[in-house]
């Protein structure tokens, strides 16, 4: 079983529409350079210079990769892998 | 005369445009978007007299307000007292202070009344029936009552560990009140995705540019009830950043269109040392913060550990010239006791929170003694009677006889302890 990257509303026009992609790696960084590679054109949304975009937050099955081990967080099959928009509440 | 001066949603990162849309980020870097207003055409029409003329409401700026046509939502809102504080200037050692109180904003006793006022006009102008927010309480509160009095339907999202007067007072209004077992950045994420996924009109998600533009109107009415001035120095509470950097924003908008001479003014950061992510950025230089994985404050309606606007909080504080600090939920209890026995204000925690920290800058010297100083009260103590209740004595009991009340006057003369 794949690890399920959830991409959000805004980010579906770079990946055919689709909501879900399913990728294979074994960390955060392996699972958004594979996603990469399927749709080139989401990795300048996701990354400035390398770094994940300011304004963006990266859950693995629900929780914050920032508190986890950022971009070397382990993930293995059947994690859900989501992208949401970081500009919200308060 | 147009109905509305907005040109449109500007990413605050890149500036790229985007129509008038429930959108609150930029498609291309995340970055957050903002409305974007025609200053020159507004100066044309507006002027101080204009806006005297009209009744005392937050509407009564809105032509720097993003709705289309009249305000269909929270008509009476805003209009809060700016008080000239002197006994409690006495009590920090201060010569010239003022409380601007939003405990006692219409309808819900809170700021949040400006900001959901904006927020459900626009849902209503977008053709959205069901409205939600994420909360820490009291912008709950002023979604379910103000959705209740729109006929619109409420979600109103909340961690499950709130007061239980803030989970009430969205419940009475018969919004539907979801609880969530975790912090409120977690109910926020979940926000996000069920914004997403059902389309509703999340007054901080998807309307959220339009939304934080309501906060602006505390900042005008600061400057109009000081006589069309900026005082020298103001205190913010500070949760998700968002009230942090919209009074200045209100300050230099009356600049820009010529009803105040200029907006310089001081902007300082108030948090509680249990969940205070901005205010430690802040004094440490950092660019921006670092997230709380678990806040842990009598401050709830604060405890957001990944402010959303924490960078921008940091960098208006920084550029203003101000200064963050944070306080012990113990002098968050004595600020409100404080407030509430020099100048008969019942604030929320935040309220202490904001006084507690007022104090501290003016011990630490970052606050001048001799120079104008204005408090922001953004919430009503009513709502968070438990962190006081240790600190207020009990009343005496008395059978309903003179000699009784004569013993207790004249026997043990109870004064006022100010703890």
């Amino acid at each position: 079983m794949p690890i399920r990257i959830h991409i959000p509303t805004p980010l579906r026009q770079h990946t055919d529409g689709q909501a879900v992609v399913e990728v294979s790696g074994t960390s955060v960084q392996a699972a958004l350079d594979a996603l990469g590679q399927k749709y080139p054109a989401i990795t300048q949304r996701l990354f400035d210079n390398g770094q994940v975009r300011r304004f963006i937050n990266l859950y693995v099955n629900d929780e914050d990769i920032r508190y986890l081990d950022n971009l070397a967080t382990p993930v293995k099959d059947g994690d859900e892998l989501s992208i949401i928009p970081a500009v919200a509440g308060g | 005369m147009p109905t509305s001066f907005v040109r449109g949603l500007k990413c605050r990162l890149c500036g790229k445009m985007y129509p008038k849309e429930p959108l609150n980020f930029c498609t291309e870097d995340f970055g957050p978007l903002e409305v974007d207003y025609d200053y020159e055409a507004i100066a044309e029409v507006l002027s101080r007299s204009k806006i005297e003329m009209r009744p005392e409401n937050m509407w009564r700026y809105r032509e720097l307000l993003p709705i289309d046509g009249e305000p269909t939502v929270g008509a009476q809102v805003g209009g809060t007292p700016l008080i000239k504080a002197d006994r409690l200037a006495e009590a920090l050692g201060v010569e010239k202070l003022w409380v601007k109180n939003d405990a006692v904003n219409f309808p819900t006793l809170s700021f949040k009344d400006r900001v959901v006022s904006v927020a459900l006009s626009k849902a209503r102008e977008f053709g959205f029936s069901t409205v939600g927010c994420a909360s820490t309480g009291n912008l709950g509160n002023s979604v379910a009552a103000n959705a209740a009095a729109a006929g619109l339907e409420a979600y109103i999202f909340i961690p499950a560990d709130l007061e239980r007067s803030k989970i009430l007072g969205s419940s009475i209004y018969g919004a539907k009140v979801v609880g969530v077992t975790g912090t409120y950045d977690e109910v926020n994420r979940l926000c996000t995705q069920v914004a997403f996924k059902y389309g509703w009109g999340f007054v901080n998600i998807n309307l959220r540019p339009f939304y934080a533009e309501g906060s602006k109107s505390m900042g005008f009415e600061i400057a109009e009830q000081l006589g069309w001035r900026v005082p020298q120095h103001v205190v913010v509470p500070m949760a998700g950043g968002s009230l942090v950097g919209k009074i200045p924003k209100a300050f230099q908008e009356l600049a820009k269109v010529g009803l105040i001479e200029h907006a310089r003014c001081r902007i300082y950061g108030a948090q509680a040392s249990g969940c205070s992510p901005i205010s430690t950025a802040v004094k440490n230089g950092w660019e921006t913060h670092r997230p709380v994985r678990r806040p842990n404050t009598i401050a709830k309606s604060l405890a957001i550990g990944d402010p959303a606007d924490g960078y921008f909080a940091c960098k208006v504080i920084r550029d203003s010239g101000g200064w963050a600090e944070d306080v012990s939920d113990q002098e968050i209890s004595e600020a409100m006791v404080l407030l509430g026995r020099t100048e008969g204000i019942f604030a929320e925690t935040a309220g202490g929170v904001t006084v507690a920290v007022t104090r501290k800058l003016i011990e630490q010297g970052r606050i001048p003694r001799d120079e104008e100083i204005v408090i922001c009260i953004t919430g009503n103590g009513l709502k968070t009677q438990d962190a006081v209740a240790e600190y207020v004595e009990a009343p005496v009991i008395i059978k309903p006889s003179l000699e009784e009340l004569a013993a207790l006057v004249d026997g043990a003369a109870r004064e006022p302890v100010l703890v």
